[in-house]
């Protein structure tokens, strides 16, 4: 049929990759017009390089997949399986998730993440706020509001996938983060002013030094092209057998099924100020898509001194993870939603009891002695 | 530290009440009618002189907090705290005044001004007269070769600069009205169909509104080095740099940004200096409102670069927070910098004694900067290691070939024409200033390279022995 319409109109246009099938899209990343196979290829080419030039596995490591049930971890999980199968990476992969215990937010999602457990044949951990704080974000929320309860999800989440991890002994996570999310955050810490989180937020492998590192192999790759990727799955795999996967429909469906569901943001969060620059990174998208990957380029780029002063990493005397101050964040703000003080911790207010206080001393004491008197020329 | 968390819906500041009370009063305000304003008065006292109202309205932190004379001498000392800190102006320079007729460069222009004025008074009171009174020029750079402006605008606007700077007088101040072709050595006739087949051979549109500027610093240092000036004064103020600070971001240029955001750039032959870099735009416009100062808007159509995107988002990030422009700046001002960023310390036995000892410099930090010897070939940008290209093994590659790899990757992305027929008649039309450029740093680049190389093979045959 391919063929047919090729003789038929001179006018078809051809994938400027194979030159052989007719194209079907335009990639987002590029803007070539290329047909579905090469967008499969390329894909997924891509993220392999990627995974190779930073090194991001050994054999034999277990790694656990950061999943949400969102279109990018879901795509993350199978990219990654597929890899693993096609390019004998020797990976151990699991799923991971956090159940923050949002009701008809959260609960939904995971039925996603339970439903790749079975089709990709990919173990799932699921660690909770209640099981692991002994609160859910629901009771949180009820506790102080919707307003800054963000502070604590953010703080509750990072730590609860530290723990779920080091619950499953691997040895790398990976999280679903995409070109679009780093560029963002990269304006984000311009905007505010965040030198030391500039200078580490373009890094593929983060918390090295920690327990479990963190990669991003979707640091390269873009929103959109990770929202095509089951879309157009679901062509490919009713039309043809393009893929020998065991079972390519239960996938599509599930793709299908979430891609459905997750345009929805969560319930406590509108999010307005990411939500600001989101905006600006897709008008900046469609004037030059190649701001995206250009953006990142910059941030990698950024001489940032090495003398500025970074916050010195130590362990929290409470529970053991890292922390740079004496209690990690989590322990605050669990202590201040303890006593029933849920405003703790949010704000620079009262944060000083609990160790800010004695890493002023110290930096005190150095800051005099770095500090530069003005010369004196008569 | 001041306020605890949820106490903090107390009026510190009222910026959000007063607009309407003050904003009406802002005029007579600028006189004190009376000795002093009473206490249940509705308006606001200025927090400096504790005498006269407030006037608003003008952004930024400060917004609300002064009244018009205090705002004036505030906006005035930060420009005068640049230039003395960075050394940006002595008794003996020669400047020149980058005047676009828009307000920054018109308050830029007033404050130099401002300055020399005051010099002069000194010199005539002192006695022994060992501090000359630096010179002033200013530069109109005329771009409707390459800009769709109306002619009657454009005469309009000679008009106005005229009167303007013979209106700035004494001292003298020599004005510049240059065409933008002058970049061009041979007659101008020549020059300007060369310009616009030049601009016009640039596709994007972002990429040809940077040209243009690149086009108009060059304009701008011949016109100096022409006319014996060593320093040129800019009006870029927080507001634009702000803007520029994340169109570069954007641009992939994160790497060559710190160089262009600095007090002081001395990579061009005549030194360019930035004493607005800490005035925002509002607080400028403010000025040009309350001390009338004439200022012109050439019409130059609709802009859909990405620089115009930015700085609309700027804006409006501006508009939600005062603070927002100052911050961006502030955290790209915490990038190093390069080893160009300052004014070079005159070394000259011939310069006075007292001259030279005008040359503070405060806030400088001791050579923290790295340095780097490579720039690109079409906007001057210091050039990354990965941008600098192995000239080892292009001896006999095209000139057009030589060309492209001596550009940054921004500039060939957004400005060099894709296939090689353009690329070599855009080659073709650059002006010869920039082709010299572009000669001078390949040797610079290869001598660089062998001098890497030899080190290698120094370190190499220690090791051995």
């Amino acid at each position: 049929m391919e063929e047919e319409r090729q003789r038929r109109g001179g006018g078809v246009r051809l994938c400027c990759l194979c030159n052989r099938q007719r194209a079907s899209l335009k990639r987002p990343k590029t803007l070539q017009q290329i047909c579905r196979d090469c967008f499969y290829r390329v894909f997924e080419d891509e993220i392999h390089d990627v995974i190779l030039s930073n090194r991001l596995f050994s054999p034999g490591d277990r790694v656990a997949i950061g999943a949400s049930g969102g279109k990018d971890s879901t795509v993350l999980a199978y990219v990654l399986s597929k890899l693993n199968h096609a390019h004998s990476y020797g990976l151990d992969l699991f799923l991971l998730s956090v159940d923050e215990g949002i009701t008809g937010y959260r609960d939904d999602s995971l039925l996603t993440v339970h439903r790749n457990q079975i089709q990709y044949g990919l173990p799932l951990k699921v660690v909770s706020y209640k099981e692991l704080y002994g609160w859910s974000m629901d009771e949180i929320v009820k506790m102080i509001g919707v307003k800054n309860n963000c502070t604590f999800c953010g703080v509750f989440r990072r730590q609860a996938l530290d723990r779920g991890a080091a619950q499953l002994k691997v040895d790398k996570v990976v999280t679903g983060h995409n070109a679009d999310d780093i560029a963002e955050t990269v304006l984000l810490n311009i905007l505010r002013g965040d030198i030391a989180r500039l200078s580490r937020c373009t890094s593929i492998t983060t918390g090295e030094d920690g327990p479990i590192p963190r990669c991003k192999p979707f640091k390269y790759t873009y929103e959109k092209e990770i929202v095509i990727y089951p879309f157009y799955f679901i062509a490919a795999a009713t039309s043809t057998a393009a893929f020998a996967n065991p079972s390519p429909l239960s996938f599509t469906y599930a793709y299908f099924k979430k891609l459905d569901y997750f345009s929805t943001e969560c319930i406590y969060s509108p999010n307005a100020y990411r939500g600001f620059a989101r905006e600006f990174i897709k008008d900046l998208e469609r004037i030059r898509p190649r701001a995206i990957l250009d953006i990142i380029k910059s941030g990698e780029n950024f001489r940032i001194s090495t003398t500025t002063k970074m916050p010195e990493q130590g362990t929290c005397e409470r529970c053991g993870y890292i922390s740079s101050q004496k209690w990690c964040k989590a322990c605050v703000l669990l202590d201040g939603l303890n006593r029933g003080l849920p405003k703790l911790g949010i704000g620079r207010s009262r944060a000083g009891i609990t160790g800010r206080k004695d890493r002023n001393e110290n930096y005190g004491g150095k800051s005099i002695d770095n500090k530069q008197c003005g010369t004196l020329d008569f | 530290m001041a306020c605890n968390g949820t106490g903090c819906q107390s009026t510190c500041y009222k910026d959000e009440e007063e607009p309407s009370s003050s904003s009406s009063s802002s005029s007579p305000c600028s006189k004190p009618s009376t000795d002093s304003v009473k206490p249940e008065s509705t308006n606001v006292c200025c927090l400096k002189c504790k005498l006269n109202d407030a006037v608003s309205g003008y952004g930024g932190v400060d917004d609300g907090r002064f009244c018009a004379d205090c705002f004036k001498s505030n906006l005035f000392g930060k420009f005068r705290l640049a230039v003395t800190s960075n050394a940006m102006i002595t008794p003996t320079d020669e400047v020149l005044v980058a005047f676009s007729g828009g307000p920054s460069s018109r308050v830029a222009l007033q404050f130099v001004h401002d300055m020399q004025e005051r010099a002069q008074k000194n010199f005539d009171a002192s006695r022994d007269r060992s501090l000359p009174v630096f010179g002033v020029g200013v530069v109109f750079i005329d771009e409707s070769a390459v800009l769709p402006i109306p002619s009657t605008e454009m005469e309009e606007a000679v008009e106005v600069i005229n009167s303007v700077v013979s209106s700035l007088a004494p001292p003298m101040k020599e004005l510049h009205l240059v065409p933008i072709e002058t970049v061009y050595s041979s007659n101008s006739s020549d020059g300007k169909e060369g310009i616009i087949k030049l601009v016009n051979s640039v596709s994007d549109p972002t990429g040809r509104e940077d040209m243009l500027l690149n086009l108009r610093m060059l304009a701008l240092q011949k016109v100096a080095s022409e006319f014996g000036y060593n320093r040129l004064v800019l009006g870029s103020c927080t507001s634009r740099i702000a803007s520029h600070v994340l169109s570069a971001t954007v641009k992939g240029q994160g790497y060559s940004l710190p160089a262009d955001i600095q007090y002081v750039d001395a990579r061009w032959e005549i030194p360019v200096v930035l004493p607005l870099r800490d005035c925002f735009a509002q607080e400028i416009n403010m000025l040009c409102r309350l001390d009338g100062l004439k200022t012109l808007q050439l019409s130059t159509g609709p802009s859909s670069s990405i620089n115009g995107l930015v700085s609309s988002f700027v804006a409006l990030l501006q508009e939600e927070n005062p603070s927002r422009e100052s911050t961006i700046v502030r955290t790209a001002g915490k990038l190093i910098p390069f080893h160009f960023n300052r004014i070079p310390e005159i070394v000259d036995g011939n310069v006075p004694l007292a001259t030279r000892r005008r040359q503070k410099r405060y806030n400088l930090k001791p050579n923290e900067s790295v340095s780097s010897e490579s720039f690109c070939a079409l906007c001057n940008s210091p050039l990354d290691k990965s941008e600098i290209v192995d000239w080892s093994n292009v001896d006999n590659s095209r000139s057009t070939d030589i060309f492209y790899s001596a550009c940054c990757s921004s500039c060939q992305f957004q400005i060099l024409p894709r296939d090689s027929m353009t690329m070599e008649q855009f080659y073709m039309d650059l002006p010869q200033s920039v082709i010299i450029r572009a000669k001078q740093a390949n040797n610079g680049n290869l001598s660089l390279l062998r001098e890497q190389i030899q080190d290698c093979l120094l370190s190499d045959g220690e090791d051995e022995t």
